[in-house]
């Protein structure tokens, strides 16, 4: 069952016509802040890896990489948002598993952010 | 009774815009909460849908300017490399807590934990923001939408109280100062 086409039944019930507004903008929105947030993490850890990925991080010096791995994360959130936003906001999708997909990516973000796990690569 | 300017800055990245994040993420929660419980469907005025809209839009507002002026205001000077031979570290934070390894872990943990994991938080509210005023009133037709955005409210509530712990922590063991000084009250003569 592709994720554009599949019907999110608990979402659907009990509507009394079909007016409302699908839920594809709402889950771009979630999905996409789930892929910015894990590329915070992400970006964070293979500047502190990779000499070349810091140094190409460097966007503002008296900041240092934070300003390119944060600037780099924030316009991937936003061009993952306007992608899906795009394909999806007219559609009704499977929001279940995507707040899955979401959430293991928020998870995730907070947990690599944390320096002892980013340490574990 | 005096400040000086870069102190004046931390305390609006953290007291002024940070603190208020922290104040205002939980009335998030209980008021997402509320507005969408099953006592409150009926007649429930469009005011509340728009109040609830621009609510977290300020919020999102704070977020961001709390994640730009530590990252571009205030991390430059915490982060600034201590001149060679400087004998006294109190304007080089970072070089200050790295001197004392019982001060090291407030920046290997908490300023580098701190440093990205608060920008968790403008995503994650600004998006809220959006999905809130976009779907309105027809949220209530989408129960995983609103669970999901409780559980980014929620994310962002801890990925802040994280980053203002270690902010006040790190500006308790190592304070951001210099700069001009600004005199707020004159004291009375003893």
């Amino acid at each position: 069952m592709s994720l554009q086409t599949a019907i999110a039944q608990e979402d659907t019930a009990a509507i009394p016509n079909s007016t409302i507004i699908p839920n594809g903008s709402g889950a771009a929105a979630i999905l996409s802040a789930g892929i910015g947030s894990f590329a915070v993490a992400l970006f964070s850890i293979l500047a502190d890896k990779s000499v070349y990925v810091k140094n190409l991080s460097v966007f503002y010096k008296p900041t240092g990489p934070l300003s390119g791995v944060t600037t780099a994360a924030i316009l991937l959130w936003l061009a993952a948002w306007a992608t899906l936003e795009w394909r999806w906001r007219k559609q009704t999708v499977a929001l279940a598993r995507i707040n899955i997909i979401a959430f293991a990516l928020l998870s995730l973000s907070l947990l690599l952010t944390f320096p002892p796990a980013t340490d574990l690569f | 009774m005096e400040i000086t300017t870069r102190s004046l800055w931390t305390l609006v990245h953290g007291m002024g815009f940070g603190a208020l994040y922290l104040l205002a993420c939980s009335g998030a929660i209980v008021l997402l909460y509320l507005r969408f419980s099953t006592e409150a469907q009926t007649n429930v005025p469009p005011r509340r849908d728009r109040f609830l809209g621009a609510y977290l839009t300020a919020m999102a507002a704070l977020a961001w300017l709390t994640v730009l002026s530590g990252t571009y205001i205030i991390y430059p000077w915490y982060r600034a490399p201590a001149s060679v031979g400087a004998a006294q570290l109190a304007g080089f934070p970072r070089a200050l807590l790295l001197s004392n390894p019982a001060t090291r872990a407030w920046h290997s943990i908490g300023m580098e934990w701190k440093e990205h994991v608060a920008w968790l938080v403008p995503i994650a509210i600004t998006m809220a923001a959006v999905i809130v005023i976009k779907y309105g009133r027809d949220l209530r037709f989408h129960p995983q939408l609103r669970s999901a955005l409780q559980v980014f409210l929620v994310t962002s509530l801890v990925a802040a109280g994280i980053a203002g712990f270690f902010g006040a922590m790190l500006n308790k063991n190592a304070p951001v100062e210099g700069g001009q000084t600004v005199y707020l009250v004159q004291g009375e003569k003893p």
